[in-house]
């Protein structure tokens, strides 16, 4: 990066914050920091609901994902229009007629004070653990590559986010996220231009789209019923429901950005906007990945997208086997890109025979490149749990970007991590205000008592998240791990509201007993089954299943009237 | 938390969607045509 980079960088960054603590000043009463000031529009909702599930981690590691896997991806998508619609439909008005600032207050209305709290710490915890891995993933590729120091890194970013989501609150993270998410989609479409234009000449976009789908990167939709699958047109649209339910309905961090519209239709509008457009926006950045894995065929990466790691490997052994793989891997590189080029020879010749047998042996000869990848990811980790696809994009970005954009990618990085991690600062705040200290330790003070305490607490939660990230030490591939943890503590989180919702002759603790059973079952599931046997996915539908069941057992056993006070 | 009274803007202000249930179903068709078009995808190329 140059001296243009950083202006850009800078500029986008701090002018966005400072943009966001100066359009807030001055109006804010405790409603109005937690919930906003009750006037926004859909589409600032609609994008920030986006905004406050695409971290950086979104950007930085999907090109990666549609690199290695392909379209598959996408299929985690799948459950999202389904779960907006129950959200839109059923939990919003409930919210909206309770005029709720947290999620969980509902809990407490429809069930009791134990409950309520159940929902708040399960969710503080999960988010908690989230807002660490927020902003320590974008750091530790971004430092990597950049080499600046990781720790700086943390730090600088995490003090900028917390200033202005502290100061500003939930207004606060609406006007800036607004703009964060337009930077981050100017970058991408940027990133997908210059990538069209780093395809080799002669290459047209059908012969992209053939070699892409000959080396199965464009299998968007797999029916396979193998639950240790991970990406399935069945683990999308039955377990990833549950899990974009529980995300979409029941995490504070999203409940604050919708239920400050200015109306119920407002606020309905915006989660159809996300219905609607993120199927195809997850498509277009996988999209960038597999056009990123065309451009490389043509063009010799690295054997190991951590060149850091890679670097630091080769100290170590005084790169003897490490040189041996990175000269088999040009060898092999080389001769699939004469494979390829046979290939479309016999395309463009429309000489099918040709094509068909030219397009085995490149396949063939892509598996060998495979190969020597896999061994190079073992030479640098024996476990094989280090991942390098979280390098891919920024590698392409650093090699072959102007100065310049460079700086506007990087700032679209950062964008997205702040917007993330502001959103989830600001709700770990206000449940941590509303659900713990207003209820349980100071029932009785002044809204600006409260407003102080809001202030406090997000800083608080803002301290905690720098320090866990700076002792994070993380290897597998980001985004994935993201969707691991909310798997772990969603499905109670959820089946605590369905019973509330749908369920309404249980009692409160029945659900209580029921939510610890499940969670305490989610748990053991993950350190005791591999995920190869049984996907993070189903996790949510076993857990809110296992919490229904449990519940109403209870229920039944215990005979005692249900308090339904709310539906 | 003071509970609301019954919301006034059940009318969706958008033109030929004037119901949500209509709404609704035009976010679900447009997810069909998106799964249509993804397996489409899958089944020429691959």
């Amino acid at each position: 990066m140059n001296a243009l980079d950083y202006a850009v960088l800078l500029l986008t960054i701090l002018g966005i914050a400072a943009y966001g603590t100066w359009r807030t000043r001055g109006r804010h009463t405790f409603s109005t920091y937690l919930k906003g000031a009750g006037d926004t529009r859909w589409f600032v909702i609609g994008l920030s609901v986006m905004a406050t599930q695409a971290s950086a981690v979104t950007f930085l590691s999907t090109p990666g994902q549609g690199f290695q896997g392909g379209l598959g991806f996408v299929q985690f998508y799948f459950g999202m229009p389904i779960a907006l619609i129950i959200i839109a439909a059923v939990f919003l008005p409930i919210y909206r007629r309770l005029n709720v600032i947290t999620a969980y207050e509902y809990l407490g209305q429809r069930f009791d004070g134990k409950t309520r709290l159940l929902g708040a710490a399960v969710f503080l915890v999960q988010r908690a653990l989230g807002a660490g891995l927020t902003i320590y993933a974008p750091a530790i590729v971004l430092s990597k590559v950049m080499g600046w120091s990781l720790s700086a890194t943390i730090l600088c970013s995490g003090i900028v986010v917390v200033v202005y989501t502290a100061t500003g609150g939930s207004d606060a993270v609406n006007v800036t996220q607004k703009y964060q998410i337009s930077v981050i989609f100017a970058a991408m479409i940027a990133a997908f231009v210059i990538l069209l234009k780093n395809l080799p000449a002669g290459l047209t976009f059908s012969d992209t789209l053939s070699i892409a789908g000959g080396m199965h990167k464009l299998e968007a939709v797999n029916f396979s019923t193998d639950p240790g699958k991970r990406y399935t047109f069945w683990s999308g649209t039955i377990a990833a429901t549950f899990h974009m339910l529980a995300y979409f309905g029941t995490d504070q961090s999203q409940v604050q950005r919708y239920i400050s519209g200015a109306s119920l239709r407002e606020s309905r509008l915006g989660l159809m906007f996300n219905a609607v457009f993120k199927i195809p926006m997850q498509f277009f950045i996988l999209s960038l990945g597999v056009l990123l894995f065309v451009v490389y065929q043509f063009e010799k990466p690295p054997v190991y997208f951590d060149q850091v790691a890679w670097q630091e490997r080769a100290a170590r052994d005084e790169g003897g086997p490490l040189r041996e793989i990175e000269t088999k891997f040009s060898a092999a590189h080389d001769d699939e890109q004469q494979q390829l080029q046979t290939w479309m020879k016999a395309r463009h010749a429309g000489d099918r025979t040709a094509e068909s047998a030219a397009r085995s042996t490149a396949a063939l000869a892509h598996d060998r490149v495979e190969a020597i990848r896999k061994e190079a990811r073992l030479a640098v980790d024996p476990r094989d749990k280090r991942n390098d696809t979280d390098y891919v994009f920024i590698t392409f970005i650093m090699d072959h970007f102007p100065h310049g954009m460079i700086g506007l990618l990087v700032a679209a990085f950062f964008a997205a991590a702040l917007s993330a991690k502001s959103a989830e600062l600001n709700s770990l705040g206000s449940a941590t205000t509303v659900d713990i200290y207003r209820h349980i330790i100071k029932p009785t003070a002044s809204d600006a008592h409260y407003l102080t305490a809001s202030r406090g607490f997000t800083i608080f939660w803002g301290i905690v998240s720098i320090a866990f990230a700076l002792c994070l030490s993380f290897a597998d591939n980001l985004i994935q791990a993201v969707n691991i943890i909310g798997a772990l503590f969603y499905p109670v989180m959820l089946s605590l509201f369905v019973v509330g919702f749908f369920l309404k002759k249980i009692g409160g603790t029945a659900v209580f007993w029921g939510g610890l059973t499940a969670q305490t079952l989610v748990l053991v599931l993950f350190f005791t089954v591999p995920d190869n046997r049984l996907s993070f996915l189903w996790y949510n539908v076993i857990g809110c299943v296992v919490c229904i069941l449990v519940s109403a057992i209870i229920q039944l056993a215990s005979g005692t009237p249900s308090r339904a006070a709310v539906t | 938390m003071t509970p609301e009274p019954e919301p006034k803007d059940e009318v969706t202000g958008l033109p030929g969607l004037r119901s949500w249930r209509s709404v609704y179903l035009f976010v679900l068709v447009v997810f069909g045509l998106w799964i249509g078009l993804l397996i489409v995808l899958t089944r020429m190329f691959s």
